[in-house]
């Protein structure tokens, strides 16, 4: 199925919350949607017959400067169709909620987003970081982290 | 000349050799060293080659062991995050005295091409432990880590052991160094 | 302490007591600095819990920082058994966006090196697998014939392991005289002691008792779970994005994607797993010896070379098959020398997050093979 045909899919479903549809080649087709909404599109997209999303590829979190943004790539192995979602969250308050329960791949890759980024994930049972330490302060991919001077008495920069 | 060059022609006076005890036990100790079985990063695939049949590390007396109790000297191969380095002092305090490392690779050498953005990583394996040998690379060839180990045997067969401590005062004494 | 309170217990719920136990992250059969917390009832494993990022370092923010060509380096140490594989997508996605077309006799070369890197990592996963199982031999011969691959990568590009040998538009060096003869001698190599492997460790009575019906994931939960590579071959889902999605020139090359089909056990077993590897590297050298049959042996592979490499503003999500799976790169530009974001799916990440899934049950000797079939690389798990 084509990127359009998706987008006029959910679009007749849930039409307030799909905003935009971006398909400038070479870039992927991403949809635009808001993001309170998102599980319920992802569990429409899951589950629809024709649409059919049982992969979710992967999950990029994004500093946009005042907002944060997440990208959702899905892909179906029975229509070997793919499509992006994207949702942007204001930065002081950054909530999306949880795929876990429709893609148990997403457990992992929103645990990273929170570590790296600092989406919260509503509903994730197990929210911690993943690959820095636990008791790390931070989320280093935001533009404006600063890397610690020490920690547990380890001298970070060179 | 070397004592097997002369296997043909008998010693005199029954095969006495004569030597001091501490080079004894350090030429023995020299040449069986066993290392701790431990890899970490990139480095680690070559470490894996040079113990494998192209470049057999076996044939300087290393033999893996996979417990830190049981080994003489420590590979760091690869690099050291700051999550990984209280692992690493801690699988260092473990091993028994005499004890040596190599640092193998240069982001243990100094961090490597983490140093400047790399928020995670430890700039350099010294800053926790200390390093006998730094083998650079990255990664380093296979040759280059065997040189590293025969400069390793080199260091533990002119070790003192006897009087350590006096010795090695009256050697910094001689070079003008005041350490106490 | 206050007052001591009253404990009231409720002896109907009591269970044999459970065991935590600890391994890694320097256990040798972890492959790197993987730590798993397991709970065992007995010898039985009730629960695993992987931590990862003992070798986090950082790739994400390095890109943001370095310009375009200064981030191949990096992508070469996520993965650092494939590199020539690692490069690819990025490489790839770049030139998507700046709209280079590179010579075809660059399509050629950029297919023969990725193959050859394939073999090696497939024969590095196997020869590792056969550790896990107590076979030791299998290493010795497989690092043997792994040197011959080695050393025509290291005469191409000048490294061993870390290549740094895409480069946009083009490669970093053309080929040496001699390279056809050394890739059809390493593939008759590779073809003459595939089936020793085969004989002494695959199908070898101990191996099979140990692997087969062992670690079963089935198509629907590997699917779920975001699983690619052999892990998903091997349950018997024929997803390979060489055929699925050709990429450069995949699709002039005639090979069989191979699935697992529960020849000693059941479908999606750790025997699935490794035999899909086996049989890859014969794939793999069936394109080889095509590839080097079309390849153009004239010609300048820096011709397409951009003058400056400066994407204009956009995104892109470009993705190759890895020796391990699909590894993606999610490219942002804004216009400048640097990334905005480069985001990297990695393959062993997403394939680890499955363990505790397909290990429950199983006996704790089984859990160290299951962790050995999955095949990760700690530098692509942890970046």
């Amino acid at each position: 199925m084509q990127a359009q045909e998706i987008f006029d899919k959910l679009k007749e479903k849930f039409n307030d919350d799909i905003l935009e549809l971006k398909a400038d080649a070479p870039s992927d087709p991403i949809i635009l949607i808001n993001g309170a909404e998102l599980f319920n599109i992802a569990q429409f997209m899951r589950d629809k017959e024709e649409l059919d999303f049982d992969y979710l590829v992967d999950l990029i979190s994004l500093d946009l400067g005042d907002n944060l943004g997440a990208i959702y790539i899905f892909y179906s192995m029975k229509h070997k169709h793919r499509i992006a979602l994207k949702a942007i969250v204001p930065k002081d308050n950054p909530i999306l909620p949880t795929l876990e329960n429709l893609w148990r791949t997403a457990d992992w890759l929103e645990r990273e987003a929170w570590d790296l980024m600092g989406i919260k994930f509503e509903g994730h049972h197990n929210l911690i970081r993943i690959l820095n330490p636990y008791d790390w302060e931070g989320h280093p991919l935001r533009k404006d982290y600063v890397t610690p001077e020490f920690y547990h008495g380890m001298k970070v920069p060179y | 000349m070397g004592l097997l060059n002369r296997l043909n022609e008998p010693f005199e006076g029954g095969g006495i050799v004569l030597g001091t005890v501490e080079d004894i036990l350090n030429w023995g100790r020299a040449k069986s060293d066993w290392y701790l079985q431990f890899g970490l990063a990139c480095c680690a695939i070559e470490f894996m080659a040079v113990n494998a049949p192209h470049f057999d590390f076996m044939r300087f007396g290393t033999i893996p062991r996979t417990s830190p109790r049981q080994a003489d000297f420590i590979i760091i191969s690869g690099t050291v995050t700051l999550k990984m380095a209280e692992r690493i002092k801690r699988l260092y305090e473990q091993m028994s005295e005499p004890k040596y490392v190599i640092s193998m690779g240069s982001c243990s050498n100094c961090g490597g091409p983490y140093w400047e953005h790399g928020y995670h990583v430890l700039k350099g394996v010294d800053r926790i432990i200390p390093v006998d040998v730094y083998v650079p690379g990255c990664p380093p060839r296979p040759e280059a880590l065997e040189e590293g180990m025969i400069l390793l045997q080199k260091k533990i067969r002119h070790e003192a052991i006897f009087n350590k401590r006096k010795r090695i005062a009256e050697e910094d004494k001689k070079l003008g160094l005041n350490i106490k | 302490m206050g007052e001591k309170r009253k404990i009231e217990l409720d002896y109907s719920q009591l269970d044999s007591e459970r065991m935590r136990l600890n391994v890694g992250p320097q256990h040798p059969s972890t492959h790197g600095v993987l730590r798993l917390e397991v709970e065992l009832d007995g010898e039985i494993v009730t629960d695993v819990i992987p931590h990862v990022g003992y070798l986090h370092r950082c790739f994400e923010k390095h890109c943001e920082k370095m310009e375009y060509p200064m981030v191949t380096p990096y992508i070469d140490r996520l993965d650092y058994i494939s590199s020539m594989n690692n490069e690819w997508p990025f490489i790839m996605g770049v030139e998507q966006m700046m709209g280079i077309k590179v010579p075809e006799k660059v399509e050629y070369l950029r297919v023969i090196v990725s193959e050859l890197n394939r073999i090696a990592n497939h024969q590095i996963a196997i020869a590792t697998f056969g550790l896990d199982a107590g076979a030791f031999t299998p290493l010795l011969w497989l690092f043997r014939d792994r040197e011959m691959i080695l050393a025509i990568l290291e005469k191409l590009s000048g490294g061993r392991l870390l290549y740094n040998y895409f480069r946009v538009g083009g490669m970093a060096a053309d080929i040496y005289p001699t390279f056809k003869e050394d890739v059809l001698a390493a593939i008759s190599q590779v073809r003459k002691t595939n089936p020793e492997i085969l004989n002494l460790l695959l199908l070898n009575k101990i191996f099979i008792d140990r692997t087969a019906s062992v670690g079963i994931l089935p198509a629907d939960v590997a699917i779920n779970y975001g699983c690619t590579g052999p892990m998903l071959r091997g349950s018997g889902v024929p997803y390979d994005l060489r055929r699925t999605e050709p990429y450069s020139i995949y699709d002039r090359f005639d090979f069989e994607v191979q699935i697992g089909k529960g020849e000693v056990g059941t479908v999606g077993d750790c025997w699935d797993r490794n035999i899909v590897r086996y049989r890859e590297i014969e794939q793999s050298c069936n394109i080889i010896e095509q590839a080097i049959n079309q390849m153009p042996m004239e010609g300048d592979v820096k011709e397409a070379f951009p003058k400056k490499v400066r994407p204009p503003k956009g995104e892109i999500y470009c993705k190759a098959e890895n020796p391990k799976g699909e590894l993606g790169f999610y490219i942002v530009s804004d216009g400048k020398n640097n990334p905005e974001r480069v985001k990297c799916r990695s393959t062993s990440f997403v394939n680890l997050s499955v363990l505790p899934e397909i290990s429950k049950g199983y006996m704790f000797a089984d859990l160290i093979m299951i962790l050995g079939s999955i095949d990760i690389v700690l530098g692509e798990v942890d970046r």
